[in-house]
């Protein structure tokens, strides 16, 4: 048997909204068949992974809470993507932002002032993208690779955090405890609900969501960023510079990464500490895949995988199963995905070797009748 | 043994794992396949061999598992990016995630316990020569695999016809196909040396290097040889002295936090990634030069027609 692939005459629109679906059809069988691999009843396991947490106040707060850093930092790579910048240290600018953005209730933390939450989210997002902005140079003025570049520097991050937790930044009050000083009230992103802990964050992801599909869908910027993508010659024949487009895109990514990694500081932990994300910056990799790069999708794609997080907490006690299965089916997802993203451009034939040969001679039968008429 | 005699150990085995990983990937983007999964490689190969020696007893055993897991491993890849021609640096991606979390979900009984480090294996005579023997001829049988890979891969790309194939393809695969090679079977094979590779040099983490199974044990390594890749300019011999080179700046690191020198160890730490990133700029800051090193299909899909 072989697999055979034949193009489209134009991209299917059916597929390309079915296909996200497929994809997350056949994820959940392969977990289904993990789950009974690891020797656990694969309909109650997949239940308490997918439903329970839906079924539940708090738990949906939580969804919220962790869909927030991957929606907004899906929105930013979405950019990106589309433009051909391999931007996959989200995770660093991520850290980088949550670093900056404490500067003001850290180091300044007897100053009190309605200014300080304003002025903790400008910090974040620019310090979010001025770490993107090394990996945005070094491509656009010295060649080199951002794919290798932009994750080099997530470690260099992490290990960055950790040392400032452990170093100038720990708290006197923390028992020696490598965190820093408990962020004051004035410094906490607001709850917007009074059933649970759902913050400002949630707000911000869905702001900026709707803010860049605005941009991609009715903006001269959004169609640069389009043409570029899908030609850089043809952009430059448009006057569109590839340049400039990798400052836009890194830039903007690694602020949204930033803020997304402020608002989860101030929102979420309320301090900083030595690890402050279970790999949002990757994650959201797979949410702009899943989103199919569109932010609406992507809105979508990151309350789906925010459900992973929270669905892998909760089997993780009623199962006694280790938290990594929610980093396998995240893994799955993204196969799944990017396999079923083929039928949108491609017809999928299988084609048996016995049978082809008697297709072939019906084609050229066909042909020699064709002639002799 | 002096003292110089140990730091050099210790960074031919600090090597070893980034000149496979590097040089497995080197001959799958040689093919014009950019697979950057060599992370997710790397760490199932270090799984399944440290699961296989503790079920058999025998680190043999273990280094097969590891070449076999990271070859299937491959396997998946090679099937989305050549098969059904989904996005390279994705799919790589994707492989590099779900590697670590099924690593993860295997490794979790092997967590903490201690494992059986590959025996050395002195050669009768060469062992013997002072300085340089023990270095090089009284190593682990993943160490001579590593350079008989470094010398076979620069014989086999550049001097005979099946190499000169997978370069033809890496360079146009368009071309290729209409001499009739066949890319797509070509391709599959080069993705899955890669992959062997790529499980060997985890296998060597975690038979060799520290034989134990720690989560995420290949701290970025994958990344690293796929840096090492670009710095050699896709030639054998150099990803043999740019894999030494790494390994000397991670020994280095780790020798400088034990001497306290008052740099915090963090600073200390980040830097192997540090100087990946400084070696990248350099070598790719001529864009010329790049251009003629790099091969030309690079990361490019390739649908044939018929």
């Amino acid at each position: 048997m072989r697999i055979e692939l034949e193009k489209r005459p134009q991209a299917s629109v059916l597929y390309a909204v079915l296909s996200p679906f497929i994809a997350l059809v056949l994820t959940v069988i392969a977990g289904g068949i993990m789950f009974w691999l690891l020797g656990k009843d694969p309909v109650s396991a997949l239940y308490s992974f997918f439903v329970e947490p839906l079924l539940d106040v708090w738990s949906l707060h939580e969804i919220a809470i962790k869909a927030a850093p991957l929606i907004l930092i899906g929105v930013g790579l979405s950019i990106c993507y589309r433009s051909n910048n391999w931007n996959i240290g989200a995770e660093g600018q991520f850290i980088m932002g949550a670093i900056a953005g404490s500067i003001v209730p850290v180091v300044f933390h007897e100053w009190h002032s309605p200014l300080v939450l304003p002025l903790m989210l400008i910090f974040g997002m620019v310090g979010g993208a001025l770490y993107a902005a090394i990996p945005a140079f070094l491509k656009a003025n010295l060649n080199t690779n951002e794919i290798l570049s932009s994750l080099m520097l997530v470690y260099v991050a992490q290990f960055f955090l950790d040392w400032i937790v452990r170093g100038p930044w720990r708290s006197p009050e923390g028992y020696n405890f490598p965190v820093t000083r408990n962020f004051t009230p004035e410094a906490i992103l607001p709850e917007i609900l009074d059933s649970g802990r759902t913050n400002l964050g949630f707000v911000f992801a869905i702001v900026a969501a709707l803010l860049i599909w605005f941009m991609m869908r009715y903006t001269l910027k959004g169609f640069e960023i389009t043409v570029l993508g899908q030609s850089e010659r043809a952009g430059r024949f448009a006057g569109f510079s590839s340049r400039r487009m990798i400052w836009f895109s890194m830039l903007l990514s690694g602020a949204l990464a930033g803020l997304a990694g402020i608002s989860e500081v101030s929102g979420n932990i309320n301090k900083l500490q030595p690890i402050i994300s279970p790999g949002y910056g990757f994650t959201a990799i797979i949410v702009a895949f899943l989103g199919r790069l569109n932010p609406l999708g992507i809105i979508a794609a990151g309350l789906f995988l925010a459900l992973t997080y929270v669905g892998g907490e909760a089997v993780q006690l009623t199962l006694t199963v280790s938290d990594k299965v929610t980093r396998v089916f995240q893994g799955l997802l993204l196969f799944f995905v990017l396999s079923c993203d083929t039928l949108i451009l491609y017809k999928i034939r299988l084609v048996f070797p016995g049978r082809t040969a008697a297709v072939g001679q019906g084609a050229v039968q066909g042909a020699v009748q064709g002639g002799a008429e | 043994m002096g003292i110089i005699e140990a730091i050099l150990l210790t960074v031919v085995t600090a090597a070893t794992p980034l000149v496979l990983a590097a040089i497995g990937e080197l001959v799958t983007e040689r093919a014009g396949v950019l697979n950057l999964g060599v992370e997710g490689m790397m760490i199932m190969g270090a799984v399944l061999a440290f699961a296989a020696t503790q079920a058999t007893g025998s680190p043999y055993v273990g280094i097969l598992a590891g070449i076999g897991g990271g070859a299937l491993f491959s396997l998946l890849f090679g099937f989305l990016t050549l098969t059904l021609v989904a996005n390279q640096v994705a799919t790589g991606l994707a492989l590099t995630i779900l590697g670590l979390g099924i690593s993860g979900q295997i490794g979790e009984a092997y967590v903490g316990m201690s494992g059986t480090k590959l025996p050395p294996i002195a050669i009768p005579g060469l062992s013997e020569i002072p300085y340089l023997g023990p270095l090089l001829f009284k190593q682990d049988l993943i160490f001579y695999i590593s350079i008989a890979l470094v010398i076979g891969v620069n014989w086999f790309l550049f001097r005979s016809r099946a190499g000169l194939k997978i370069r033809a393809i890496g360079d146009n695969h368009a071309s290729a196909h209409a001499l009739g090679i066949g890319v797509i079977r070509t391709r599959y094979l080069a993705v899955l040396f890669g992959g062997a590779c790529a499980g060997l040099a985890g296998a060597q983490l975690s038979l060799v290097y520290t034989p134990q199974w720690v989560e995420n044990m290949s701290a970025g390594r994958g990344w690293i040889a796929l840096a090492l890749v670009v710095f050699a300019s896709w030639r054998p011999w150099r990803v043999l002295a740019g894999g030494y080179l790494f390994g000397a700046v991670s020994i280095s690191q780790l020798h400088a936090q034990a001497l306290g020198l008052g740099i915090p160890s963090q600073f200390l730490s980040a830097l192997p990634y540090i100087a990946t990133v400084v070696v990248l700029v350099l070598i790719s800051h001529n864009r010329r030069m790049t251009l003629i090193n790099t091969p030309a299909s690079l990361g490019k899909p390739f649908v044939p027609d018929r």
